[in-house]
């Protein structure tokens, strides 16, 4: 009689195959929205066009540009005047510190947010100067001299004392870009810093307590907690959290989100990071998920022999 | 008492005692398969590997786990992913194994239409085989609330809800399924219970009934064949292998099963280490959230045919078409009125509404994971009333059918 094995397993195969298309790329390509990343291009921001002077921007961020009166630069020896649950009762969130804000963030970016941070951050939607809602980075109107002339040259003093992109890790991209917003829990990190372990039970409330004010400003700031990220890589997948940095508006209009400006490069890392938190065994699986298929395969070439000659004198 | 004499082996002494000589003879080298049988009859054996898999997979999650709403999710995603060692391995076979489970079921379960392999006499072998179906349907479930992530707790809040009844309002049922007015701590206790005991055990008595089932009409064969196991088996004890018609199953047909278990599992492990997402919902990994429901809610794949049934309706005429889909498979040995118990191809209008039926079960299935918008609709609602059209019609497509 004729063998119809191989007939029968096309058709089961067929039909597996089918069903997985129909219930996983082509229904998970209806469900979510597809949105394209430009490549962190921000194309919306205008290039600058001056070339900047880092004197003159180390002048104008630590004078007239009044940023030090928020941000710390702790490189330059300019520490943090607040803590930050204190300053994030002041602000809403506690600012950044500036010492590599040139490495990781996109320069047409820095140079934007300057002059108009809720622009730059596309979140206008929340700041409406008019109704009294003020973004809490006041803008920069100038200093007297061209204004374009004055951001190229701030942007180029925090370029200079930036560390190399080389030099920029996982953990600090994600807790200069991220961290002040998102906890991860699963890497210890709150948006107040690292959660030592205290010895002392007293100096554990205490933060716990910095902690909760932390996160009550936040709240009230952003209209809800933001998420821990601790998970994000397996929840939203790689693609999706990559084009949210890029354009948060695109996935979810509205959303109190800002566009944080990362450079390509410091998205990366931001996602490299996001996988040692929720993804740690990744290399180990890929390593041991080889010795698996080798030692399954000769198993079946095994197994295949055997039945070959057991059958031998069945036919 | 029977009478014992001085071993002459450990064999000997163990044969005295449990026969184990016979025991193997029943269970193996005289327990005859017929020989005209394909692949598809070794689904059986893999399910058993899958089944083993799900259960050794578990046992080490176990001891890990903890079925508490504030640390539920956190054992999972953060003790079992990051701190045990190969704890990542354990959850990533038992996730995929649970969802692979299901696709070899129902091809176990198409096979068994297919060759009409629950008639004369097969019946019970196709009701316990439901049976295991619907257990293992609830111990999949209940196995889904336990990492309490999001579609944990809204996939928990949806199907508890359905016992609610529609217009019965039987919301005081509702809450005695979940111990509380929505999924929380009693919830996951009893689904962890379910899951880890009950329901396990339920699914290994059965898996023996189901066995048993199989002991007196012997396996089907791919001709519905009706074959005298009794001469051919003596024919081939007598030596002529070739000519009897029967094999044993040890180790004649077990070497068979091995080499499919074998191309079975490089598959299976190619999932677990390189496509594993299919089997682990992402929205699961966000932890349970009562208060923010998510954009999309759908079952695991292999439910998604029947939620599509109870979705395009109306909700009580949903909940009825829902019931129907649950319980009329067990119906079909009754529903089928034809005397033959041969391959589909051989039966003419039954071999349409085989190929109808499958078809039809996978488009139920992509509708069911579609959002319920458009056109996406209008194909579940005539997929769900085609479905219950075509079991309607069975008794009479296979009354009048010509005898082979």
């Amino acid at each position: 009689m004729k063998n119809k094995e191989p007939l029968i397993a096309v058709v089961v195969i067929f039909f597996s195959l089918v069903t997985y298309y129909l219930v996983e790329p082509y229904a998970h390509h209806v469900l979510h929205k597809e949105v394209i990343s430009k490549n962190f291009a921000y194309a919306d921001l205008p290039a600058i066009t001056k070339t900047g002077d880092a004197t003159r921007g180390q002048e104008l961020l630590m004078g007239a540009g009044a940023c030090v009166g928020c941000h710390s630069i702790e490189v330059a020896g300019i520490p943090a005047t607040m803590t930050p649950h204190d300053a994030a009762a002041a602000y809403g969130v506690n600012p950044p510190d500036l010492s590599n804000m040139g490495v990781m963030y996109d320069e047409k970016f820095l140079a934007d947010v300057i002059k108009n941070p809720s622009h730059a951050m596309m979140n206008e939607h929340m700041f409406d100067a008019e109704k009294g809602l003020m973004h809490p980075m006041p803008p920069f109107y100038g200093a007297g001299g061209d204004i374009d002339q004055e951001v190229a040259d701030m942007v180029a003093y925090m370029q200079s004392i930036s560390v190399t992109k080389e030099d920029v890790t996982p953990k600090m991209a994600y807790e200069n870009a991220c961290g002040r917003c998102h906890a991860l829990e699963y890497e210890k990190w709150t948006q107040i810093g690292t959660h030592k372990n205290f010895k002392d039970k007293k100096d554990d409330l205490a933060y716990q307590i910095d902690f909760i004010k932390y996160k009550e400003s936040i709240t009230g700031f952003m209209g809800k907690l933001p998420p821990d990220l601790s998970m994000y890589i397996r929840s939203r997948g790689e693609h999706f959290i990559s084009t949210f940095i890029e354009d948060p508006q695109a996935h979810l209009p509205g959303t109190s989100m800002p566009r944080v400006g990362v450079t390509a490069d410091t998205a990366e890392k931001v996602i490299e990071y996001l996988k040692d938190a929720g993804d740690t065994k990744r290399v180990e699986r890929e390593e041991i998920g080889q010795y698996v298929m080798i030692y399954i395969v000769i198993f079946a070439i095994f197994a295949f022999l055997w039945k070959r000659q057991v059958w031998k004198e069945l036919h | 008492m029977a009478h014992f004499t001085k071993a002459t082996s450990v064999k000997d002494w163990l044969d005295q005692r449990l026969a184990i000589v016979k025991v193997e003879k029943v269970m193996a080298s005289e327990y005859w398969i017929p020989k005209n049988i394909n692949f598809l009859w070794a689904m059986g054996m893999i399910l058993a590997v899958t089944f083993s898999l799900l259960l050794v997979s578990g046992i080490f999650l176990l001891m890990y786990y903890q079925p508490n709403i504030d640390t539920a999710f956190y054992s999972v995603n953060y003790t079992i992913m990051r701190e045990v060692d190969f704890g990542w391995l354990w959850r990533h076979v038992h996730g995929v194994a649970a969802s692979v489970i299901f696709l070899i079921m129902y091809i176990h379960m198409f096979t068994g239409i297919y060759y009409g392999s629950y008639k004369k006499g097969r019946e019970m072998i196709w009701l316990s085989g439901m049976l295991l179906f619907v257990t293992f349907s609830a111990e999949a479930f209940s196995g889904y609330m336990l990492p309490w992530g999001q579609m944990s707790y809204w996939a928990g809040m949806v199907i508890t809800n359905l016992f609610a009844g529609g217009s019965l309002h039987a919301d005081g049922l509702v809450e005695w399924i979940r111990g509380d007015y929505v999924p929380a701590q009693a919830f996951l206790s009893r689904f962890f219970m379910l899951h880890v005991i009950l329901l396990p055990l339920a699914i290994m008595g059965l898996i023996g009934l189901h066995f048993a089932a199989l002991r007196i009409p012997h396996v089907n064969n791919q001709d519905g064949e009706e074959i005298d196991f009794e001469a051919e088996s003596k024919k081939y004890l007598a030596g002529d292998k070739a000519g009897s018609k029967v094999m044993r199953f040890g180790n004649d047909f077990m070497s068979k099963d091995m080499t499919i278990v074998g191309l079975y599992l490089v598959f299976f492990f190619y999932l677990v280490f390189y496509n594993y997402g299919f089997a682990m919902d992402p929205v699961n990994f966000d932890p349970a959230d009562g208060l923010k429901t998510p954009a999309h809610i759908y079952p695991e794949w292999y439910f998604l045919w029947s939620y599509e049934i109870l979705r395009p309706f109306s909700v009580d005429v949903g909940l009825i078409a829902f019931g129907f889909a649950q319980v009329i498979f067990f119906a079909l040995p009754f529903l089928d009125r034809s005397p033959n118990a041969v391959a589909a191809n051989r039966r003419g209008l039954f071999a349409i509404w085989f190929w109808v039926m499958l078809v039809n079960m996978i488009v139920l299935t992509a509708m069911g994971k579609l959002p319920p918008e458009g056109i996406y609709s209008t194909i579940g609602y005539v997929a769900a009333l085609l479905f219950m059209a075509q079991w309607l019609v069975l008794p009479f497509i296979t009354k009048f059918e010509k005898k082979v």
